[in-house]
This record gives structure tokens, sequence and C-alpha cells, in this order.
């Protein structure tokens, strides 16, 4: 087990260094941020003390191993822009996100799986057909089109919920829907073929011939099956806390890490987009991290070295 | 005497086709009774529509009687309580019919909660002494292996031994040694029948291989095409059947005495439900088949003493195995 976790650790470890590894070297390479920054109007000299100040003028390698060798001490640099530590002014955006993003998860899961599970259960009924209409336009609409159509009625028509800005929870309502829809449409089809899938399988009518009532089939046979493919969905959605609200933070001009991702990458501000990316690196891998384990523990396939069989 | 079970006219269609066409089988108190045929001719649909275990889109109609009293319908409550208790039934691929995520005690003990009220220490005791029935090796340690860490034979083991946890009057095995090597085969045979006679429940052992049945039962119905076409005692069928096709599955059994010699399979295929022959379903691959065989289906009826067969033209000569050996 230790050993397990460790291999998964350095694997971990090694994502996140390729993640950072590529958004360095695309950021560089996609254009310069002193001009960026600065304008396009000011002095070569001003240019030029720009980029020696920042280790800009550095040949590239260099760059890299100084700015691996800066994150190694837990130092993720400063912003170009205002030169506070990078790190804090994520830091501060965290929150605005994760009032949006967890409360969206939540309604992903509270409202997925169940109609998923539901849907199966009665398959080809009218509300397994309903469930499976909702969730085509659920992720075929992209979000921002779902987003402003929400502003469109609830904001423009009914006046009933502000369209934008974070001063009262009552903002915080569109986004979150939002963004919970979509995902509660993915998960409830994927729950419901995970499902589905299980119901198929010999062993529930092996618990049906042994005289289990249908209910206790379902939860104690066939929901513990599902949940293990469910559950690798569920982990991909908590690995985008961070990262998921880029477009709707961008609609809805909340303040999270997504509006400033959007304008650190149009400034070229190399340590916060770093930042952010290492940030969203860590959380998808901690995530995966999470889903790997609790394989272990929901199926006993996965788990090694429990008990040898005598073959 | 009642019988303990008493199918009769069981039809089952899936989405408009026919899958059983009327079925009357009925079957004594302690009796063991082979139900043979090749794959595809309805005898797991026979079993499960019995037991209310066909998925939803099955229609199901006639008559399933248990000591009298009518099953087939009847509101889940009362099924749940029947199966796996009056009534167990295990599964070809034992492999797969056991929950992978649930230990073998989990799954036993399930069983034993529902039908013994047992619970705590006493089911575990009691679900270490159903494996020690079955003869699983090193059973307190299997109480808490998943199916994935035993063997095939081992884990038909387990599913025997949940079977018998309700104390069943009647345990329908179907293919129940299907997916295992020869060897383990012949020990599981060897336990269902050592159990039948410890416990004397009645036994349907369901198989492909008359050969399997043979050993095992008393009695055999030969099915085919959703139709049961030859009812016999076991012996009397395999020295005399009157059915082409009962005939046509015992040529195709090795003969373990004698020289070796080719088998005589079956020519054709069982005819999908969907685009079945009019009159009887055998006539196609038949080798006796005259005009009549298409024109109408025969019914089964008596053609000796305990002996049904449905074939307008039964056949009356009675080979040896020396004269069998050789027209092969
Ligand atoms: N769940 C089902 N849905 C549709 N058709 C089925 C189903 N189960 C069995 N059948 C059909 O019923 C016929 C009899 O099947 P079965 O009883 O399983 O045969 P066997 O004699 O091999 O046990 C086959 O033609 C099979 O295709
Ligand atoms: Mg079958």
């Amino acid at each position: 087990m230790l050993r397990f976790l460790a291999v998964r650790f350095g694997r971990a470890l090694l994502t996140v260094a390729l993640v950072v590894t590529f958004a360095f070297v695309v950021l560089r390479l996609s254009g310069d941020p002193a001009t960026l920054i600065l304008g396009p109007e000011v002095p070569p000299e001003a240019i030029r003390a720009f980029r020696e100040s920042w280790g800009l003028d550095e040949p590239l390698w260099r760059q890299y191993f100084s700015y691996f060798g800066a994150i190694a001490s837990g130092d993720l640099g400063n912003s170009m822009r205002d030169g506070r530590p990078a790190l804090e002014l994520v830091a501060d955006r965290i929150p605005a996100t994760l009032a949006l993003t967890v409360p969206a998860l939540l309604l992903k899961i509270g409202i997925g799986i169940p109609a998923g599970v539901y849907a199966a259960m009665h398959r080809g009924g009218p509300i397994d057909r309903t469930v499976m209409l909702v969730a085509v336009a659920g992720f075929t609409v992209p979000s921002f089109v779902l987003g402003l159509v929400l502003v469109m009625v609830f904001s423009v028509q009914l006046g009933w919920l502000p369209s934008g800005g974070r001063d009262t929870w009552l903002h915080a309502v569109l986004p979150i829907v939002t963004m919970g829809v979509g995902g509660a449409a993915i998960l409830a089809r994927f729950t419901r073929s995970a499902m589905i899938e299980v119901l198929g399988q010999p062993y529930i009518r092996t618990a049906s011939a042994k005289g289990v009532p249908w209910g206790a089939v379902i939860r104690g046979h066939a929901l513990p099956n599902a949940a293990i493919p469910t559950v690798t969905i569920v982990g991909f959605m908590v690995g985008s806390l961070i990262a998921g609200a880029v477009v709707v933070e961008s609609v809805f001009s909340w303040p999270g890490v997504g509006r400033l991702l959007v304008v650190a990458v149009s400034n070229r501000d190399l340590a916060v987009v770093q930042t952010i990316l290492l940030l969203v690196a860590a959380t998808m891998v901690t995530a995966n991290l999470i889903v790997d384990l609790l394989y272990g523990a929901l199926d006993p396939r996965m788990r090694r070295g429990a008990g040898q069989g005598a073959h | 005497m009642t019988p303990l079970v008493a199918i009769s006219g069981l039809s089952v269609s899936f989405d408009g086709a026919a899958a059983l066409h009327g079925v009357d089988l009925s079957l004594a108190p302690g009796e063991a009774l082979g139900l043979v045929g090749e794959s595809g001719s309805g005898k797991s649909v026979t079993w499960l529509a019995a037991l209310g275990l066909l998925p939803p889109h099955a229609a199901v109609s006639g008559s399933v009687r248990l000591e009298g009293a009518e099953i087939l319908g009847a509101p889940a409550s009362t099924l749940d309580r029947l199966r796996g208790g009056r009534v167990a039934m295990i599964f070809q691929d034992p492999a797969s019919s056991l929950n992978p995520v649930l230990t073998i005690g989990k799954q036993i003990g399930e069983a034993l909660a529902l039908h013994r009220g047992l619970d705590g220490r006493a089911r575990m005791a009691e679900a270490k002494r159903l494996l020690d029935l079955v003869g699983m090796p090193d059973s307190a340690r299997r109480l808490s292996a998943y199916p994935h860490e035993l063997s095939g034979g081992q884990n038909q083991r387990a599913m025997i031994a949940m079977a018998l946890a309700g104390r069943p009057d009647l345990l329908i095995a179907d293919e129940p040694t299907t997916a295992l090597d020869v060897t383990i085969q012949a020990q599981i045979l060897e336990l269902l029948a050592s159990l039948r006679k410890e416990t004397g429940m009645a036994l349907v052992l369901i198989s492909h291989d008359l050969g399997v049945v043979a050993e095992t039962c008393d009695r055999v119905a030969v099915m085919y095409a959703g139709r049961i076409v030859e009812e016999a005692p076991a012996l009397a069928l395999f020295e005399a059947p009157r059915h082409p096709y009962a005939e046509g599955l015992i040529g195709a059994l090795p003969l373990l005495d004698g020289p070796r010699r080719r088998l005589t399979a079956i020519p054709g295929t069982v005819p999908d439900p969907r685009e079945a022959p009019p009159g009887c379903a055998f006539a196609p691959r038949c080798p006796k088949a005259a005009s009549a065989c298409a024109g109408a289906v025969p019914a089964l009826t008596e053609v000796g003493p305990a002996r049904r067969a449905a074939c307008f033209f039964p056949l009356r000569s009675t080979p040896s195995r020396a004269e069998r050996k050789v027209t092969a």
C-alpha cells in the first residue's frame, strides 16, 4: 500500500512538472510580455530594462532552471503588472471561485446521480426519456450559451436575479445553476449507462434468485458496482474545482481565478499564469490520486496484495 | 400425491417472438429431473419464467404451481420469500454470477439473513458450515474472500452453499458445470447428487449435455425450440429414444465403452424464435420428416409407461448400442 502510494505520488509530481514546463515554453514563445505590459510606444531602453529586471534577457534554459529552483523553494514569482507575489494574487481569488464551483459540484452530484440511477431503473419509460433529453441538451449547449439564456430569462425578462458581479449571494445563483446543469447532465448520462450495464450482469439475477427484494438489490448489489466507473467522472469534476469556472466567471463578471487567468494570459503576466496552471494541475492530480484510492476502497479487484486466491 | 412443481401451458415471448410454446412439466418432491436440449431451446427461460426472473419485456403466460399454489404473477413479496427459500437456483458462470465487490461470506450471509433470520456470529458460523458442506477447502478463510480470489469450481461451490442457505425443497441448477474443467465438472455433479441424497431436496439439472444429466437424474425431459419433445425415465431414454431429436442428441454422445467412433452431431441449428417453421420445429433437421410434419405441431402424447413424445412418427425400434455403432 505504501509503495503504491509512493509510486502514485511520484507520478502525480511528474505530471505537475510536465504541465508547468509546457506552460513555461508556450508562454515564452507566444509573445513578449514587455511590449504587452508596457505598451508599444515606450522607448527601447525601457523595454530592455524591464526585460533585465524580470530576467527575460537570459537564455530560455537558464530562465527555466531558475524558475524551477524558485518553485522548489516555494517562490512562484511576482506579477509583472503590480509586483505583488503571484501566489497571493491567485489565493485572493480562490474563495470566490470555490463559492461557485463547490455548490455547483453538489448540484451536479445531487441531481445527476439520482437522475441517472432512476432513469436506468425505469429504462425506456417516460422519465428515462425526459432525463435523457435534458441530459443531451444539457451537455450539447455550451455553458456560455446557457448562461446567456438564463440571464435573458431571469435577469432581463423577469428581473429576479442579477446578471453579473459578486455583491450578494443572489449573484451566485445564475453562475452556479449554469455550471450545475451541464455537469448534472453529464453525470446523469454516465450514471445511467453504468447502472444499465451493472443491472444486466448475472450477479444481479443471482441476487434476485436468492430472494433479495428489488430495492435491496439496487442498493446492496447494483449501486456499489455502478459507483466504480462513476467515481472517475466525479473525480474529474472535483479536479476542475479551480479551473472549471473560466467561462462562467467571464460571462457573469465573477472575480474568481478563471477571470484572473483570462486577464493574465492576455497580458502575458507570466508568473500569474504559471501559478494558476500549477494550482490547476495540482488540484487535478490530487483528485486523481483520491480517485485511485477510492477505486481500491470500492473494488476489491483493484486491491493489491489483499489475500492471494488459490487457483 | 401433489407434485412439488407443476408447470402447465407456460409460454414466453420476447417482443413478440415466442421463446416458449406452452411447456408442461411436473416434478415430484425429491425427484431429480434433467432438462436437456441444444443451446437456445428454452431451458433457462422455462425456469427463469417460473421464478419471475425474466426482464420486464418478457411476456409470460400459463401456470406454475408450487405444491398446488399458483406462483406465476404472484406479488413480489411472495416471490422474494420463495426464491432462495423453497426454490433456489444456480447458474452457469459462477464467476460472473457472484457479486464481485462482496465477500463470499457476505453473499451467503445475505441469504441466511433473509430466509433463516440469522445474524451476527450465528450467521457467519452457518455460512462456514455451508461452505464445509459443499467441500470448500479452508472454509473459514474463504468467508472473507472475494469471487475473483477463488477458482471457477470454488465459486460454484460457493454458489451452491448460497443456494442451500434457505434449505430449499428444489434446487434448479442451470448448466452448473458448463463453464468448468472436466474434472471439476464431475466433482460438482457428484456434490449435487450427494447433497440431494442428504437433504432430500428435488433437483432440476439443466444441461445441453445428455451425458451430464444421465448420471445424476431419474427422469429426463428433452426440449427443442421452446417445447418439450420427449420425456422419459433416464435409462429408458438412453436405451430407446422415441423422438428423433432425442436420438440425435444421444448419437452425439461419445461412448465410454466400445471403440471410438465419429460423433454424429445433428446437422443444422435451433431455429430462431422469430423465424420458427410451421409444424414441427425439428422437421427441417429431422432425418425421418414426412409431409405431415410441416403441417401441424405434434402434441406431447403418451408413448409408453411414464413416457411421452411429441412426434407424428415416434421411433419404435429399440436399437442396441452395438447396432448403432455399426450404423454410425
Ligand atoms: N432476455 C431475453 N431477451 C430476449 N430473448 C431471450 C432472452 N432470454 C432468452 N431469450 C431467447 O429465448 C430463447 C431460449 O433461450 P434460453 O432459454 O436461454 O435457451 P437455453 O436452452 O440455452 O437455456 C433463445 O432464442 C433466446 O435468444
Ligand atoms: Mg441456458
